[in-house]
């Protein structure tokens, strides 16, 4: 993992949970932007699952369970692909929420992988 | 009337509770897939835990989704429950006899490895499933009601 890049996405991931948290309390059913705000949270996801299949041969192999890393990078991937179909299902306000709250979620898993990758000793 | 409106799917907010079950569910059975995969030997009795957690967590997921249904509502009760109690029991355990818990559970001091959702949840989903009681069980309790 690449810390500044890691550090971009979990600031875009909270922006995005605080903006659609607030829309979706406000009583905004899902819209462009917030859908789009989660469709730029899963976009940095691929690009982090690329960089955390290049890194390891690009001298930057991580400290901890790589198996641990990958099922966390795995779940998150799925958040907001989840979200948003429920978003499109769904056209109410709450989905406005449940899309903020899986943004929260995968912020909360970015950093968990980061520790694994950067800080635990094995 | 009131038949309609528990007969259909979960509506508002409830909704939201059971994306945030769902995610529980989700981490704490990934979490619990790779203690067991990695360690299982190290801390099995704190592994077993993660993974139980992690089943009624689904099942806690599935009841309130399907709670319109009444042997499910009665399944969500007992799993939220079920959850509460073990919260609670094994968070006060890993503070008072930490050498049970040195490996982190989903339930290790309430939950602060989760930010304690697994505290919040219980709670929410008891109010949640007393203020949306199935249609059968309250037409029971109506004519109970009516008889006394």
């Amino acid at each position: 993992m690449i810390l500044w890049f890691t550090i971009v996405q979990i600031a875009v991931a909270v922006a995005a949970g605080l903006f659609a948290v607030i829309a979706g309390l406000a009583g905004r059913r899902p819209s462009d932007y917030t859908v789009g705000a989660l469709a730029l949270v899963e976009l940095l996801l691929i690009i982090q699952v690329v960089v955390a299949i290049i890194a390891p041969f690009a001298g930057n192999p991580p400290s901890g369970d790589l198996l641990e890393f990958w099922v966390y990078l795995g779940s998150a991937v799925l958040l907001p692909v989840g979200g948003v179909t429920w978003a499109l299902l769904e056209r109410s306000r709450w989905s406005t929420v449940i899309l903020g709250c899986l943004a929260f979620a995968v912020a909360i898993m970015l950093w968990r992988m980061e520790v694994i990758w950067m800080i635990q000793v094995a | 009337m009131t038949t309609t409106e528990t007969r259909s799917r979960m509506t508002g907010v409830g909704r939201v509770l059971v994306i945030v079950y769902a995610v529980m569910a989700l981490a704490a059975t990934g979490r619990s897939f790779v203690q067991i995969v990695r360690r299982f030997d190290e801390a099995p009795l704190a592994y077993s835990l993660s993974a139980l957690a992690a089943i009624v967590y689904i099942i806690a997921t599935l009841g309130l989704v399907l709670a319109h249904r009444r042997g499910w509502y009665t399944i969500a009760w007992v799993a939220i429950i079920f959850e509460l109690v073990g919260v609670l029991v094994v968070g006060t355990l890993s503070l008072v006899v930490p050498e049970l818990f040195q490996h982190d559970s989903v339930w290790s001091v309430f939950g602060r490895g989760y930010l304690f959702i697994p505290l919040v949840l219980p709670a929410f989903g008891i109010w949640w499933l007393r203020t949306h009681r199935p249609a059968s069980a309250r037409a029971a309790a109506r004519s109970q009601e009516v008889a006394a």
